[in-house]
């Protein structure tokens, strides 16, 4: 029971949909729309089990003692609050457990949750992935010293398509006469992105599709079954 | 400005210069505020999750009209089920709704998959290269038709590619050096925005000697 019966489920719920799809009437239609609902909230509960798998992980470090251990107590920290408050005001759109807390909101300048959103959140965010700026140029050094005729392809396609969208890159070719005006760096940019570019996109596309479609009748038919975990 | 707007400024420069001191050397202000990112982020989206997706479909549904709503106690059930991962005794009554969730996902992304990006993306591949008005239209026009027919060659996998069945995944693998090139220069831009961004906070908003 503790594996067969999950495994009738995943094919009635998946054959459910896949039927749905031919057949788009009652009842398939309706039992898919609530079948799609209910995955929603299933789902929601899923990110809630992540969670406290964090916390739980967290706290395990702090119990323990582990190197470093205060710096997952801040998080831990910082965890809390914006859940706490997030929770009691709610959010710009939202009313909170305890109203909109119109009092700290007249000091604040705005809803605690959102105070933290603008002043921590947001910068930490946006600094994390602008840091990601000075690791992709010295990955492109990298790829640049690889020197082979892939990597030179891959690194020549970059900078024409960084310079074709900048002001900068049709400045540089703004001399070209008319008759060459395939090769202003705005266009040949332009060309690379609808017409290679979309080939390898397609190509990727494609393949993937026919990946899905394998795996996810693998599962529904049971035959992938590495989702339920072992009997142990 | 306000006491709490100046603290706010303060602690998003705070934060922005222990990010940036990563370039430096790996150090305690990085450590404490990567550990904060984490935990914002994690309590953002598990709030954002709350009032956008288990208020407005399970809380307030069942609050407002609990008897009419009494189907819902069903993926509430199966959601306390899943949660019961937690206790390494109790881990096997969470397999039935990951299985029913592993189960409409697979359906919804063999039906959707599919559509939009198998047949659609085939049947636009299907072109007449020389309806085109332009010589470069129609040379870009045969290299969408190539490049996908040699892309999707490079992604066989069941038989060993050499000698002349090679040279078609030769090409593919170049149309999709182009293409990672041009998701490079994409990526790259988006970065150095968001670093132009950071720069401007700290000169505009914090040392106001840009306007």
């Amino acid at each position: 029971m503790k594996r067969n019966l999950p495994l009738i489920f995943a094919f009635i719920s998946g054959i459910l949909v896949v039927i749905s799809e031919f057949i788009p009437h009652r009842p398939f239609s309706q039992m898919v729309s609530t079948l799609q609902d209910w995955f929603m909230i299933i789902a929601g509960f899923a990110i809630i089990l992540g969670q406290i798998s964090l916390f739980q992980a967290n706290l395990a470090k702090i119990k323990e003692k582990k190197s470093g251990w205060y710096f997952y107590l801040a998080g831990l920290l910082s965890f809390m609050l914006m859940l706490v408050i997030g929770l009691l005001w709610g959010t710009q759109e939202y009313r909170g457990l305890i109203g909109h807390g119109e009092a700290i909101q007249g000091w604040l300048g705005s809803k605690p949750f959102d105070y933290m959103f603008d002043n921590a959140y947001m910068p930490l965010s946006a600094t994390m992935f602008s840091l990601l700026a000075f690791f992709i140029a010295s990955a492109a050094y990298r790829a640049f010293i690889i020197r082979s005729f892939e990597s030179n392809l891959l690194m020549i396609t970059a900078v024409i398509v960084i310079l074709g969208r900048t002001s900068f890159g049709g400045m540089l070719t703004a001399w070209l006469p008319e008759s060459f005006k395939f090769w202003h760096l705005p266009n040949l940019s332009d060309f690379i992105m609808e017409y290679p570019n979309s080939a390898a996109q397609r190509a990727i596309m494609i393949s993937a599709a026919l990946g899905i479609i394998g795996s996810s009748l693998r599962i529904i038919l049971g035959i992938e079954r590495s989702y339920l975990g072992s009997d142990k | 400005m306000s006491f709490a707007g100046t603290f706010g400024l303060w602690m998003a420069v705070f934060f922005t210069f222990s990010i940036f001191s990563f370039l430096y050397k790996d150090n305690p202000f990085y450590k404490f505020a990567e550990q904060v990112f984490v935990g914002l982020s994690a309590a953002y989206w598990l709030v954002y999750l709350y009032y956008s997706i288990m208020l407005p479909n399970l809380f307030s549904k069942l609050i407002s009209d609990f008897k009419g709503n009494l189907i819902l106690l069903i993926p509430a059930a199966l959601g306390i089920m899943m949660l019961m991962r937690i206790i390494p005794k109790t881990q096997w009554i969470s397999r039935f709704p990951i299985a029913i969730m592993i189960g409409t996902s697979a359906g919804i992304s063999m039906v959707r998959y599919a559509k939009s990006d198998l047949l659609s993306q085939i049947s636009a591949t299907m072109i007449n290269p020389f309806a085109a008005v332009s010589v470069s239209a129609v040379i870009g026009n045969f290299l969408l038709i190539i490049g996908t027919i040699c892309g999707v060659y490079f992604f066989y996998f069941s038989k060993k590619q050499e000698g002349l069945s090679a040279v078609p995944s030769k090409l593919g693998i170049w149309f999709l050096m182009i293409s990672f090139g041009a998701s490079f220069g994409y990526t790259v831009m988006a970065r150095i925005s968001l670093l132009i961004g950071r720069l401007e906070f700290i000169l505009k908003d914090w040392l106001h000697i840009i306007k």
